[in-house]
């Protein structure tokens, strides 16, 4: 009996470290969902205090910290616009075209991700100091597609690979010229891999603080609001928009990793071989990743 | 223009926005930092480009203990996730059957809050009157007036916890592409589960587990966040010294000699590092064939 159990145990440990370590990443995430229904009496919301659903009815209700909250999705809109079709444009030239410069511009891509947040942003910071060029909206927008150009590069890139070329043979073959093949076949077999990439683009976006510190001047997004607010507590409505924002991003993964799965079924690619070649260079994601923190 | 020209031209025209923005913004920076970090002067009196290449010596001198911090807290950091990260990798790719993707999402869950508000809610969790707390000083691991918050152990925890999703996610990629038969294999020929493990699946694992840790220790050397709210003055690490000397202080030249500092410390341990597991990590993708 006990020799079952200990046998038992063995052979499920892992499993039981497994969920444990699950645990560990997502108790913070709870505690901010319920926190977000807390009734602090002073300024801090560290301590539970009783439930409440006020803050949830003021979650909009703090002018300063929705107009944030809103330049943050505008500079995120934006940047993801541009970065995707960069990041796009580039995949495809790395992907689909030997030629020379190809392993400088494989470099290029990687080394961003390979550099510390803060010294990508103390060095644009410097450009911009030495030129004197006033920081604000624009200097985000250009912080932001800089750092977003390598992920859409990557996400895109190992869809590109598990690419089914023939597909695009067969539209040659019906009389179909490079434009109309791009448009019909191309474009819509490659558009899970996009919006994956733009999706993370977004969440990069919305969540990136360190970068953004350095190169706001004197706008401010919704991590710089929290920043700023830390000093003298901040407010419960930011868990609720927290929440929101998580839950946002929690769907429009799903939906994108149920999109992927479809599409691979309707074309029949192979993800798998996307990841055959481990690295920082083609970093495998999983079937959709999240933003990158920090 | 003839087809071939033409053809060669297409990919330099694809690539060319994405890699101008690229160099502009990031490349020509780092140059404008280097540059800015031999500047001498202060913000009152202007800075003026004059090879001060005193900055360097003395902000290592100033600031040796921020950097060894930011060092050893990543290096702690790094090696904690890896022993979460690793065994919760290998359940996932194993067995985790049907459930894999949804363990995935779990894992990368973090990244669907606010960096900030992640971090944030560990003072909530580590705070003085918190259960952790509580359960600790009542095993006696910490005394009755102890605290976590404002601890070495609290920054590196929060390091830990914000960058562990980039240390699964690799391992957990080089583990799912390990062909079972050769698992198998080695059973056959009277492999122990153990040896089985050691001799096949790790070395296999290999590329993952150097990616993972580097994807983890960089962003963690170069981390402020952590240290600036689970920490005190006492835990500050050099990514705290660089963002008040840029944006409080405005010592730009001082700044900009630290984290060009950062950088090439960052460069030169990820190229022993490689050059050291480099080995391992070939021979994993070598037996792979």
């Amino acid at each position: 009996m006990i020799r079952d159990a200990w046998s038992w145990l063995r052979r499920n440990a892992i499993v039981i470290y497994a969920a444990l370590a699950i645990a560990y990443t997502l108790i913070p995430l709870v505690l901010i969902a319920v926190f977000s229904f807390n009734d602090p009496s002073g300024k801090f919301n560290y301590t539970w205090e009783g439930f409440t659903l006020d803050h949830w009815k003021n979650a909009f209700g703090i002018p300063d910290l929705t107009n944030a909250l809103l330049t943050s999705i505008e500079l995120a809109v934006l940047s993801t616009l541009i970065s995707t079709l960069l990041g796009t444009l580039l995949a495809m030239a790395l992907v689909r075209y030997e030629f020379f410069g190809r392993r400088t511009a494989n470099f290029l891509i990687v080394i961003p991700m390979a550099t510390p947040e803060v010294v990508i942003g103390a060095a644009l910071l410097s450009m911009f100091l030495i030129y004197g060029i006033e920081l604000g909206f624009q200097t985000l927008l250009i912080a932001h597609v800089m750092f977003q150009i390598s992920f859409v590069v990557v996400v895109v890139r190992s869809r590109l690979i598990g690419f089914d070329r023939s597909l695009e043979e067969a539209a040659r073959d019906l009389g179909a010229n490079s434009f109309q093949t791009f448009r019909l076949v191309t474009l819509p077999l490659l558009m899970p891999g996009i919006l994956g990439a733009a999706l993370l683009s977004l969440a990069l976006s919305v969540d990136d603080f360190v970068i953004s510190q350095f190169n706001a001047g004197p706008t401010v997004t919704f991590p710089l609001w929290i920043w700023g607010a830390a000093q003298r507590g901040i407010p419960v409505e930011v868990y609720c928009l927290a929440t929101i924002l998580f839950l946002v991003t929690a769907a429009a993964m799903a939906f994108t990793v149920w999109q992927q799965r479809r599409a691979e079924k309707m074309a029949s690619m192979l993800p798998e071989e996307e990841a055959a070649e481990g690295g920082l260079g083609r970093q495998p994601l999983p079937p959709a990743p999240g933003a990158v923190g920090g | 223009m003839s087809d071939v020209i033409r053809r060669r031209l297409v990919p330099y025209l694809l690539m060319g926005p994405g890699l101008v923005w690229l160099i502009l913004f990031f490349i020509v920076p780092l140059f404008f930092m280097a540059r800015l970090s031999l500047n001498s002067g202060t913000v009152t009196t202007g800075f003026q480009f004059t090879w001060e290449w005193s900055n360097f010596t003395s902000s290592w001198s100033r600031f040796d203990a921020q950097f060894l911090r930011a060092f050893v807290y990543a290096i702690a950091a790094t090696a904690i996730a890896l022993v979460i990260a690793y065994p919760l990798a290998y359940a996932i790719a194993f067995r985790g059957g049907k459930w894999k993707n949804a363990l995935l999402l779990a894992v990368v869950a973090p990244f669907f809050t606010t960096y900030l508000i992640r971090t944030i809610a560990w003072t909530t969790i580590l705070s003085d009157d918190s259960i952790i707390v509580d359960v600790l000083k009542f095993v006696g691991i910490l005394p009755e007036d102890g605290r976590l918050l404002a601890t070495s152990a609290a920054v590196i925890a929060g390091l830990v916890y914000n960058f562990m999703p980039f240390m699964v996610l690799p391992i957990y990629a080089s583990l799912e592409r390990i062909d079972v038969r050769l698992i198998e294999a080695a059973r056959d020929l009277y492999a122990s589960g153990r040896e089985a493990f050691i001799r096949v699946t790790l070395p296999l694992s290999m590329p993952g587990v150097v990616a993972g840790t580097l994807l983890t220790f960089i962003p963690a050397a170069g981390d402020y966040v952590n240290a600036f709210f689970l920490g005190s003055i006492n835990q500050a690490m050099i990514g705290n010294r660089i963002q008040s000397l840029y944006l409080m202080e405005l010592d730009y030249p001082t700044a900009a000699a630290l984290s060009f500092t950062l950088m090439a410390a960052i460069l030169l341990l990820v190229f022993i590092y490689i050059r050291f597991a480099g080995a391992e990590a070939l021979m994993g993708e070598e037996a792979e064939r």
